[in-house]
């Protein structure tokens, strides 16, 4: 199995390991799932997430091929700016979901799954015109920091002013030894949080000084999937993958209406104007239950319309929450099912997402 | 003062007469994690050694528990899923999961005891 730059700080802390995307991760710390969910939500968590890949795209010819890559436009980002897209294949089906950030007129950085960053950086590789080159930041690690101390902690531990870095957007400072540190305004959990790039040799040292702090706890990969599913963030593998459609999936909101031309073009375009056969929902338990990814949607007559693609306990509501994918007709919030398990049929409703509030700090309030 | 015992899958039973208090052990409760929900069975249930009468679930996996013996559901520990706290006392403090009335007492004879419990476990990863 690979490690991260931080795998000795997290066998230090007493980390619960595990495999994932072929590394050795921490699942849990020692106060557990819960615990660390709920810290992160009152106070703030840090996460390793080196395993997932960094990138960079440049060339003259990057804005068209990102715009031949994504359903997105990138031609009027303003520089620093981050926008969550897709990567589609020829059958408009996603490959990955991922944060590009424009970091000069012809420069982008990303972060992309550990679970796809192969097959991605393949694909790109494939389809890259002589204009644009790529560059695999395999020597910097990625700390995402996340909860509503996050600026607080930046500030005193890092030293870095993040007070007026709008959400979705990134700034360059320096890390404790003067070199390049990558901060963005991003995260996956629903709080206010950034993740920051700084190189391999200087991530533990970073990691430790983060953790020291004491609003600051380190949070596992098990917590970090609770904190999403909260959210209704989708989760490459279960939510998306190479037969979804963004349209389908919920994320039509990234499907820029004046670009054409990308792969999947003819698929997205046709859901969008006469709509999709299943849709992304998100669904809560009314009885009691847990129900786990893979777990049939029934309708009110015990049929099987769909299936969960995710799926646990929510620590913030105590219930049962998941996401699923069912008929058009049943995907309004408040629409009755039923969730099978282990042969019982729990009963169910769609919910409207986020299933707890989201407090990033959205960038329509600084628009001018 | 009456005996425990233990099965392979992790469970355990504080016997009581002829009635098996079944649980699961500190092993298996640590390896699940954080509890969220645990599945009753219905009381007057009549189950057969291995069948899987209960489950429990933590925000990692469901486990099911199976019973020891052959016997008859005769009381579901009805505190416990508002309470799952309950999971890490001792069988005979509320930490039972299920009573099984047994038919055939002699089945207990090829449980384990504490300590070969004790030498199975060392022999897990």
């Amino acid at each position: 199995m690979k490690e991260t730059a931080l795998h000795n700080a997290h066998i230090r802390a007493g980390a619960k390991m595990g495999e994932f995307a072929g590394y050795d991760m921490p699942l849990y710390y020692p106060p557990g799932v819960i615990k660390e969910h709920e810290w992160v939500r009152s106070n703030a968590g840090i996460f390793d997430v080196s395993h997932m890949g960094q990138i960079t795209l440049k060339g003259e010819g990057v804005v068209q091929f990102l715009e031949t890559l994504t359903p997105s436009a990138f031609e009027p980002k303003a520089h620093g700016r981050a926008q969550y897209t897709v990567l589609l294949n020829e059958e408009g089906g996603i490959i990955d979901d991922l944060i590009i950030t424009r970091v000069s007129d012809n420069e982008f950085y990303a972060v992309i799954n550990a679970g796809c960053k192969d097959k991605d950086i393949a694909w790109i590789k494939s389809k890259m015109p002589d204009d644009v080159r790529i560059i695999t930041h395999t020597d910097r690690a990625l700390i995402a920091i996340q909860g509503a101390w996050s600026e607080r902690v930046l500030h005193e531990v890092l030293g870095v002013e993040a007070h007026d870095l709008p959400y979705m957007h990134m700034m360059k400072t320096e890390a404790p030894d003067g070199s390049e540190m990558l901060v963005s305004r991003v995260g996956y959990t629903g709080e206010d949080g950034f993740e920051i790039s700084v190189y391999n040799e200087l991530a533990e040292e970073v990691w430790d000084k983060l953790a020291d702090h004491n609003v600051v706890k380190p949070v596992g990969l098990a917590a970090r999937d609770s904190l999403r599913l909260e959210m209704g963030y989708a989760l490459y593998g279960h939510e998306i993958d190479a037969t979804t459609s963004p349209v389908e999936a919920g994320s039509s909101w990234i499907i820029s209406k004046k670009t054409s031309g990308y792969f999947g073009y003819d698929r997205i375009q046709k859901e969008l104007s006469e709509g999709t056969r299943r849709k992304l929902v998100a669904i809560k338990l009314i009885d009691k239950g847990i129900a786990r990814e893979g777990a049939e949607i029934h309708n009110e007559n015990d049929q099987a319309v769909g299936v969960l693609t995710s799926g646990g306990h929510s620590p913030i509501l105590k219930a049962s929450i998941g996401m699923g994918y069912v008929p058009p007709e049943l995907s309004a919030p408040g629409s009755k099912v039923f969730v099978n398990v282990r042969g019982r049929n729990i009963a169910a409703e769609v919910a409207s997402l986020p299933f707890v509030p989201s407090k990033v700090k959205s960038i329509k309030k600084n628009a001018a | 003062m009456a005996e425990m015992k233990y099965t392979k899958d992790h469970e355990c039973i504080y016997v009581d007469g002829d009635v098996a208090w079944v649980g699961i052990t500190d092993y298996a409760r640590e390896a699940l994690g954080d509890l969220v929900y645990v599945e009753l069975p219905e009381v007057g249930k009549s189950v057969s050694k291995g069948d899987d009468f209960a489950v429990v679930e933590s925000v990692k996996t469901a486990a099911e528990v199976y019973s020891p013996v052959d016997g008859k559901v005769v009381e579901a520990n009805d505190n416990m899923p508002d309470d799952l706290e309950l999971i890490t006392k001792a069988l005979n403090e509320g930490g039972w999961i299920a009573k099984i009335k047994m038919s055939d007492a002699s089945q207990l004879d090829g449980l384990m005891n504490e300590a070969a419990y004790k030498d199975y476990l060392s022999e897990l990863d």
